[in-house]
């Protein structure tokens, strides 16, 4: 009989339905015993089970030639040739930034390394999206500052740049700041590592931190040592949910475990993450196809009188789980002991059982009483999925009827110019982005970062990666499937402006509760959308990450979608043209410009107006323009005697033409006088010549490109034959921005308004 | 002959990598040194790189000073071998003793990570013989705790004996008479909050670091035995 | 025997606190008023054996000369108390 004290009802409290339960027993053949129940509930959550969303997400796109390991890993990898292949993943830590930002963040920053380095990647990448409540509250203001140095202090200290990422404030995200974060690692294909037990008789090595009470959180009610004892209800008060990050440790253990992958020595790793060795050692067995039999006894511990709940479920901090062989134990040892890394057996692969099933078992001791045993593939694998009821919206006709177009024209577009632009250089000024000696375009300089392929131990062949993150809850909250689309488009274009091909994407998924019929639609159709833009353009989804239930003050979320595209860019030789221009330089738009406001960020944060109808996206367009300039670009950056013909680039995504051609005159120092209504060439169509009012400036519609240029008619003809739509729309020059009829302004007056956008949130 | 240079990597460290890097792309045999030897081998020259040696726990460079490497590293330095510091390394040499004063929390409070430009304010080190007083070079830094301080008698006599190599033309951390780096009185050591590695290539913003490396690489060929 | 020993490590009169001043900055628009000479330093505690009170404080200073402060920028205070016993 294995120890069991909870009451009828304690599973719910741990999260779990009757059904679920029932599930259980049925599972395990009996009533589960505590540390079971325990393990269940923390596997079985929507956080590690994706339970609501599985079903969905088996539509997405994920193979393609380049792809080694798709969805279902701790990371997707891709090949990008020499023998070099990339990880990639994005998660998210949006609830625990709410609570504790530094730590929230930090402990982002962490976890997503970790899923990297268990991969046999050296990491050398990070990007986070942030997604954070209005600069005008003070909780919001707090937890941006919180988040950004606990990037920083994490990210910085740990060895891993953080070469971009985007800062939106909304009054959506008020009290649910969303803090995704990706990181990119680089690696010999031979030392792909996957985190599977194999190897009847190889043994269980946990590495790096010792196990404390971080991040019980709500088994914290199973998990007190007296259970049932009286006075125990005070216990779990103290308890923090609260885990705390320990980059030291982190980076110790990144050397450690990269060294002994070249070595060879493991057979299999894996992190702990949510749920700690629960989780490790169910999804490593179940990987496996064998039993694993752990020894909770021996788990090295941070504080006393914790119980095999506490110790199983810990999320704990700088953690892994390498699967090594028994001749291979001293060297592992060795090389632990040179990064003063703590490795402890705690358990060793079985056989399966005579009924063919693969068992974990948790013994207290390692011939001490039997505190679990339960299929491993139970808990890793067999978690219920849901096809939760989804329902569009009742209101989706007016609201997609109620068009900010038909709001008054600004009296002064000048104004509302100054109010859209934004520096984020006090945001990543503040993070480490040129460690490794691989930042070619740093943030702020081009729409993605721009990396030279290479790391400590990987030579620089003269590839190059671009990285691009991305997310618009104002596309999205009107129309999720074509928002999502559009945001795919956008970080395809990103990458484009750098030279580079897009191989790969992972996405990150917030979204609100999803017992809302609303909220699964959203979720349902952001997938297609995606499924959509991704089977387009021929980009394969090598990883995700779902984070529902996030919601501001009892309100949904927006939804929203995040996702990040890497690039790839061959014979770097020198850096490409990036956002800005040259004084004298003709500007040309590409691409078609939809006089439409809806989910444009003038409608959402200048007016408050937040539905209407997206512009039209045409994807096979889009892949022509993206095409076009990711030619145009490389052939600067990679020819041995480059053409000139481009000296800078700028995709208009967020804040429209306005705002594109207001960072390209801030970057360069260069203005520039765009034509308006009255110039020639321009046609009230629409066709991209004319700027004739708020609706073409500031209009987000997809597509779109600034490319500045000495010869025009070159441009033009190039993409006219590439069947892009463009015109000459201005040349640079001067120090002010003009765009006739509508803007003038001086560079100084629009640097300082983009200056103080988010220098005063982080003064 | 390429000078040999050692670079030394505490636990913690994180630059390492990249200044064998650049000093391989201008001619050097650089190799990792670790922190827990306690004989530097065959070299000319000695790096200590950025990062964050023990998490820079207690205060920078604190712990790292008693590795087992720093013993033979102050022979070499007080023999006149070519020893530079950059940021955290620049930390554990002040810790160490090896040069005045101490680098604190930068002023704004915040960690800074951008290029600014630096001015050489003396050609009597290892780091700056081949750069001009006055020439001005664009220098990313990368730090918290990069604040130079000490008291007034000890600035004012490395000011009088030339030791303030490189000064900032845009202070970003406060720091002292707007000390950038420092070198000890005979100049083979040098400590700085700057990263040259990270100027030593066009393709990632800046070659300004050049100068300075190839000067330092100079200094240890000079002691190289032929 | 066992003693409790806590180091207080300050800046040295004189050298900057941008710590200190921010946080007295921001004192007064919370309504404290009247809050002067603020200083951020850490402590370090633990426990150490030692045969009697001068001799822990005496090993606890050198901790503080070697490790602990750094005397170029820093001071630092030592308070020796017996250990309370138990948990």
């Amino acid at each position: 009989m294995l120890p069991r004290n909870y009451g009828p009802t304690t599973h719910r409290s741990l999260g779990l339905t009757d059904d679920e339960l029932d599930e259980i027993v049925r599972m395990v053949g009996r009533a589960p015993s505590d540390v079971e129940l325990a393990m269940y509930a923390v596997m079985w959550s929507e956080h590690c089970s994706y339970k609501s969303s599985r079903v969905h997400l088996g539509r997405l796109p994920t193979t393609g030639e380049r792809v080694i390991v798709g969805p279902g890993e701790n990371a997707g990898v891709v090949d990008v040739g020499d023998g070099i292949a990339i990880a990639v993943r994005i998660e998210s830590h949006n609830h625990p930034s709410a609570i504790e930002p530094y730590q929230g963040a930090a402990t982002g920053v962490g976890g997503i390394i970790r899923d990297i380095f268990t991969m046999g990647a050296r990491p050398i990448a990070l990007m986070d999206p942030l997604f954070i409540g209005p600069a005008d509250d003070p909780r919001s203001r707090y937890i941006l500052d919180g988040v950004v140095r606990g990037i920083s202090g994490y990210g910085n200290s740990v060895g891993v740049p953080t070469v971009g990422g985007q800062t939106t404030l909304d009054p959506s995200y008020r009290g649910n700041p969303l803090v995704n974060v990706f990181c990119l690692g680089l690696m010999r294909v031979e030392n792909l590592v996957l985190g599977s037990a194999t190897g009847v008789g190889n043994l269980a090595v946990l590495l790096g931190s010792r196990t404390g009470r971080d991040g019980i959180g709500g088994v914290s009610v199973l998990a007190s040592s007296s259970f049932g004892e009286p006075g125990s209800g005070d216990d779990a008060a103290k308890r923090p949910s609260v885990q705390v990050g320990d980059p030291y440790e982190e980076k110790r253990l990144i050397e450690a475990c990269l060294q002994l992958l070249d070595e060879q020595l493991v057979v299999g790793i894996q992190d702990l993450g949510g749920a700690g060795l629960a989780c490790a050692t169910s999804e490593t067995a179940a990987r496996g196809g064998l039993s694993m039999d752990v020894d909770v006894a021996v788990v090295p511990r941070r504080e006393a009188g914790m119980s095999a709940v506490e110790v199983m479920t810990s999320e704990s901090q700088e953690r892994m789980l390498a699967i090594v062989t028994p001749e291979a134990l001293e060297r592992v040892n060795q090389v632990c002991r040179r990064w003063e890394v703590e490795a402890t057996v705690v358990g060793e692969v079985r056989q399966c059982d005579p009924d063919g099933i693969g068992r974990l078992r948790v013994r207290d001791g390692a011939s001490g009483e039997l505190l679990a045993e339960v299929p491993a593939a139970s808990l890793a694998e067999d978690a219920p999925r849901y096809r939760r009821p989804l329902a569009a919206p009742l209101d989706a006709a007016e609201r997609r009827a109620d068009d900010p177009g038909a709001l008054a024209p600004p009296d002064d577009c000048g104004a509302d110019l100054l109010a859209l632009v934004a520096d984020p250089s006090p945001v990543y000024r503040q993070y480490d982005h040129q460690l490794f000696l691989n930042t070619v375009l740093a943030p702020g300089a081009g729409d993605a970062a721009l990396l030279e392929c290479a790391a400590p131990g990987i030579a620089w062949t003269g590839k190059a990666l671009a990285l691009s993150a991305d997310g618009n809850p104002g596309w999205c909250r009107l129309d999720p499937r074509a928002g999502t689309a559009a945001t795919v488009a956008e970080s395809v274009l990103n990458v484009a402006c750098t030279g580079a091909r897009p191989i790969a994407l992972v996405n990150c998924l917030n979204f609100g509760n999803p017992e809302h019929p609303e909220v699964m639609w959203q979720l349902s159709e952001a997938i297609d959308g995606m499924t959509e833009a991704c089977t387009a353009l021929g980009l394969p989804v090598v990883g995700g990450n779902v984070s529902l239930y996030n919601s501001s003050e009892g309100t949904d979320i927006d939804p929203t979608p995040v996702v990040a595209v890497v690039g790839l860019l061959e014979g770097l030789v020198r850096r490409p043209p990036a956002i800005g221009w040259r004084d004298g330089d003709a500007v040309v738009l590409l691409g078609r410009t939809h006089p439409a406001l809806g989910g444009s960020r003038w409608a959402r944060a200048l007016r408050g107006h937040r539905d209407g109808e997206l512009p039209p996206l045409d994807l096979a367009a889009h892949a022509r323009v993206s095409g076009l300039v990711a030619g145009l670009v490389a052939a600067e950056a990679s020819a041995e005697a480059a053409p000139g013909l481009v000296t800078g680039v700028h995709d208009v995504s967020d804040g429209g033409l306005g705002v594109a051609l207001a960072e390209c005159a801030m970057a360069a120092g260069v203005g520039c006088v765009v034509g308006g209504s009255s110039r020639a060439g321009g046609s009230a169509s629409g066709d991209g010549g004319c700027v004739a009012s708020h609706r073409e400036l500031f209009s987000e519609s997809a597509s779109r490109v600034l490319v500045a240029t000495s010869r025009p008619d070159r441009v033009v003809a190039l993409a006219l034959a590439a069947g892009v739509p463009a015109v000459v729309i201005g040349t640079a020059g001067g120090s002010r921005l003009v765009v006739e009829g509508l803007v003038d302004l001086e560079l100084v007056e629009l640097r300082r308004a983009a200056a103080a956008y988010f220098g005063e949130v982080l003064a | 002959m390429s000078p040999a240079v050692g670079v030394v990597c505490f636990p913690g460290s994180n630059c390492e990598h990249d200044v064998v890097r650049a000093l391989a792309s201008l001619g050097a045999s650089a190799r990792i040194v670790w922190h827990g030897d306690d004989d530097l081998g065959d070299v000319d020259a000695v790096v200590l790189p950025g990062g964050f040696a023990h998490g820079d726990y207690l205060r920078p460079g604190a712990i790292a000073r008693f590795s087992p490497v720093m013993g033979p590293l102050r022979r070499f330095a007080l023999d006149g071998g070519p020893v530079l510091g950059i940021c955290n390394g620049f930390q554990v040499l002040t810790e160490a003793g090896l040069l005045p004063g101490a680098l604190r929390r930068n002023s704004g409070l915040r960690f800074v990570c951008t290029t600014v430009p630096c001015v050489v304010g003396s050609s009597s080190s290892v780091l700056t013989a081949a750069t001009p007083v006055g020439t001005v070079l664009a220098l990313p830094v990368n730090h918290g705790e990069g604040s130079f301080v000490c008291d007034e008698a000890t600035l004012e006599s490395l000011e009088d004996n030339g030791q303030v190599v490189l000064r900032y033309a845009d202070n970003p951390n406060g720091s002292m008479g707007d000390v950038a780096g420092i070198a000890n009185r005979a100049g083979n050591v040098v400590g700085l909050m700057p990263h040259p590695e990270r100027a030593s290539s066009d393709l990632i913003g800046s070659s300004d670091g050049i100068a300075l490396l190839g000067s330092f690489l100079a200094a240890a060929s000079a002691t190289a035995p032929f | 025997m066992r003693f409790a020993v806590a180091v207080e490590v300050r800046g040295l009169e004189g050298i900057s606190d941008p710590q200190g001043q921010t946080i007295e900055r921001a004192l007064p628009a919370l309504g404290f008023t009247g809050a002067s000479g603020v200083h951020v330093g850490k402590v370090v505690r633990f426990e150490l054996e030692a045969a009697d009170e001068p001799a822990a404080r005496a090993t606890a200073q050198q901790m503080c000369d070697r490790l602990l402060a750094n005397p170029v920028i820093e001071r630092a205070e030592v308070v020796v108390s017996p250990a309370e016993r138990g948990e």
